[in-house]
């Protein structure tokens, strides 16, 4: 494992971090912005482990900070799939073009 | 030593390949799908790391909680053979210019930096470190400086939140209550 420098590892991560920025960027579909934040928040998950493996290998840290990550992650999915299925049934449409009133 | 560094290239190039394809793909469900295949990626990164607590949890929870979530509402609200409107061009190209900047800002300050290496803690004997589940149980239930009950208890009132939220926010209002 130490083989592989933790630059590289970081690299990784800041790639995947900006492949979800252009997710959600692009994307008007409200499901697929929620897969981009998904990966983004992933891409978090593996700075810490890898922080937490390479520079401090006796500490657990990094892992309960990325478990709480992945908790609140599960607990916003689920949120935003209810308010996108909710959104579905006013406006029948999920794109966030069409939903453009605050009050219906 | 040579396969774990060659293991960890493939599994980089299979991250990055499924997450944008996961970002660019024309049909929604395909897109869930690569996504699904870009989160058991992250997984065995975790595996090659040496955190199998971790890989375990992404697995459970992602692949099979959130993205099993994503996919059903998928079902509930698109029509999936359908192709998704392709975004315009010019948005296309900025953000794709936004991010490779971004990206190449953040890689020169990474070569640049140099990480120190391992900081031994006093009373630290250089031995395996312990990462097994019994380890990470006793200290996310510890009430001492170093333990995370506290953060522990909070998580789980805001998941319970989150449930209540779901449910209020997705339950269906009857004709004659408006």
């Amino acid at each position: 494992m130490n083989q592989v420098p933790l630059t590289h590892i970081l690299i990784v991560s800041a790639a995947l971090f900006f492949i979800g920025t252009y997710g959600l960027f692009t994307r008007r579909n409200m499901i697929t912005m929620l897969m981009s934040v998904e990966l983004i928040l992933n891409s978090v998950n593996i700075n810490f482990v890898a922080f937490n493996r390479y520079l401090y290998p006796e500490a657990l840290e990094g892992v309960f900070f990325s478990l709480f990550i992945i908790a609140i992650a599960a607990a916003e999915a689920a949120v935003a799939i209810a308010i996108i299925i909710n959104l579905y049934r006013n406006f029948h449409s999920i794109d966030v073009e069409d939903a453009d009133e605050l009050k219906f | 030593m040579i396969a774990s560094v060659v293991v960890f290239y493939i599994l980089a190039a299979f991250i990055l390949v499924t997450g944008l394809l996961a970002v660019t793909s024309g049909k929604i469900f395909r897109s869930a799908i690569w996504l699904l295949f870009c989160l058991t990626g992250v997984a065995g990164l975790y595996f090659w790391l040496g955190m199998e607590f971790i890989a375990a949890v992404q697995v459970v929870v992602y692949v099979g909680g959130i993205v099993v979530l994503i996919i059903f509402s998928i079902f509930l609200t698109q029509q999936t053979g359908k192709e998704l409107p392709a975004p315009v061009r010019s948005r296309t190209l900025f953000s794709a210019l936004a991010v490779c900047l971004g990206f190449v800002l953040t890689c020169l300050l990474l070569l640049q930096h140099h990480f120190p290496p391992p900081s031994p803690w006093p009373n630290y004997d250089f031995g395996e470190p312990d990462m097994s589940v019994s380890a990470i149980g006793a200290q996310l239930l510890s009430t001492s400086e170093h333990g995370y009950v506290l953060p522990f208890e909070v998580i789980s009132i805001l998941l319970l939140a989150a449930m209540i939220g779901c449910i209020v926010i997705a339950i269906k209002t009857k004709p004659e209550d408006k």
